[in-house]
């Protein structure tokens, strides 16, 4: 970390582990869950939150000194739907398959908690440089909840990662499925994706006592 | 008057905001705690669905979508302009929520004073821009099917939160894990609600096997089915190699 100074690099540690937006801020759940039955559209969504949170972030940091505060909410608005717009349109000139499977999901992403939140609490407050490795940093935290759901309900789900059947065939009973395993069809439906989120918590919490809460 | 009570319906119980779709979590978890505050929320977010679905109905109509500018002229008739729909349907959210705000304050101070934060907060709640992207995706038909959706999906995301709410008034008196207290049995609970929610998928069939005609389904029955299709084209591909070589 010769590039960047200690405070700089926990901006964007933290949001990893023990600030992660998920599951501590409670930031960036709508649009999270519904496309994570599928590890590819995961990815795809966490580069893209990637994308916009980082170069927004900076965005709003540099005009922060000259927004009214009566309407920030409108100016930020406007700054998240036109990156989202350009994320929109590249994945539908080169992805358009996946623009399908994401469907309304890349739409919500102006409405994705975690962008209002980090330029409410950050960008509005501090200087492009910070505001560009907390934007990194948050949705680096994003993306990897949603990678980890992702990969869990696409492996126990339909025994594939990436589409590429890891596990066996499941009608030709080859690899695990020669033991007498069967692909779990709940982790498809979209409640699932909440279960294992609430296990993730489950686990983080009990690994660091200082995040529980007192109901 | 069918499609209305079938829309109606469907918007409710099996296309539930929250349940089916995941939208609105973050005001879902944020404003459960209490049942009188999720009560104003939801209530407020009836209100503002009802009001923006429709309007942005009718700028999809005549402004957005493909060839929707054939009433200027017919030298118009060949733009598409929906790539403008975010930006278009957020400034609406956005211009509708500040009037709402400025309305109740102006007419009703004490409604203004219970809501407080929450008011502001529903211009970033994904249920109002998703109602109104789903119903641009859906294509519904008409302003008054439009109008409907908006207030019958967020009256579906009021019986969620009022759900949640309770249930989280009552599991205050519970022996939780301790690390899993407050958000994570949330998500679980939420998790099993929706899980219970998907059993009115054969509200509209009746259960049983002559499925009436369904128009649309939910993005996520969509991936389901386009996963499960993709599955099988698969298999049969394997299957079907698998048995000429076995012939072989």
């Amino acid at each position: 970390m010769a590039l960047l100074s200690k405070k700089d690099a926990n901006l964007i540690l933290d949001p990893l582990a023990d600030n992660n937006p998920i599951t501590i801020q409670v930031l960036g759940i709508c649009s999270a869950l519904a496309i994570t039955a599928e590890l590819k559209a995961s990815v795809v969504m966490a580069i893209s939150v990637l994308f916009v949170l980082g170069i927004g972030n900076v965005v709003i940091s540099l005009m922060r000194n000259i927004i009214p505060s009566k309407i920030r909410i409108i100016v930020q608005l406007i700054v998240v739907a036109t990156l989202v717009i350009i994320v929109d349109q590249v994945l539908k000139a080169f992805a358009y398959e996946l623009s399908k499977t994401l469907s309304v999901f890349v739409g919500l992403i102006i409405t994705n908690c975690i962008i209002m939140g980090r330029f409410e609490a950050f960008a509005l407050a501090n200087g492009p440089w910070k505001s560009f490795l907390d934007g990194i940093g948050n949705s680096l935290g994003y993306g990897v909840i949603l990678i980890i759901v992702g990969f869990f309900r696409e492996l126990l789900g339909s025994g594939t990662l990436f589409g590429y059947p890891v596990l066996g065939n499941p009608i030709t009973k080859t690899g695990l499925y020669a033991t007498g395993y069967e692909n779990n069809g709940f982790m498809i439906i979209p409640p699932a994706a909440l279960i294992v989120v609430g296990i993730i918590i489950w686990i983080q919490r009990s690994r660091n006592k200082a995040l529980i809460e007192d109901n | 008057m069918l499609e209305h009570i079938e829309l109606f319906f469907r918007s409710i119980f099996i296309d539930n905001m929250v349940f089916a779709v995941f939208l609105g979590m973050c005001s879902y978890l944020a404003v459960s705690k209490k049942v009188a505050t999720a009560v104003g929320l939801g209530a407020a977010v009836i209100f503002v669905l009802a009001v923006t679905v429709p309007l942005n109905w009718l700028l999809d109509q005549y402004l957005l979508r493909d060839g929707a500018l054939a009433w200027l002229g017919p030298e118009y008739a060949d733009y598409n302009l929906s790539f403008l729909s975010f930006i278009l349907f957020i400034a609406t959210i956005a211009t509708m929520v500040q009037l709402v705000e400025i309305v109740v304050e102006k007419f009703s101070p004490s409604l203004y004073n219970s809501l407080g934060i929450f008011l502001p907060l529903i211009a970033v709640n994904c249920a109002i821009l998703g109602g109104s992207l789903f119903m641009q995706s859906r294509e519904i038909a008409s302003l008054g099917l439009a109008f409907n959706y908006g207030v019958s999906s967020g009256i579906g995301w009021f019986l969620a939160i009022l759900a949640i709410a309770a249930i989280r008034e009552k599991i205050r008196y519970s022996n939780v894990p301790a690390p899993l207290r407050g958000l994570g049995i949330t998500f679980i609970i939420t998790g099993l609600m929706g899980i219970g929610f998907q059993s009115f998928g054969g509200m509209l069939t009746g259960g049983g096997e002559e499925a009436a005609p369904v128009k649309e389904k939910t993005t996520a029955e969509k991936l389901e089915k386009v996963d499960k299709k993709e599955n099988n084209k698969e298999i049969d591909e394997k299957e079907i190699s698998y048995n000429d070589a076995i012939n072989k």
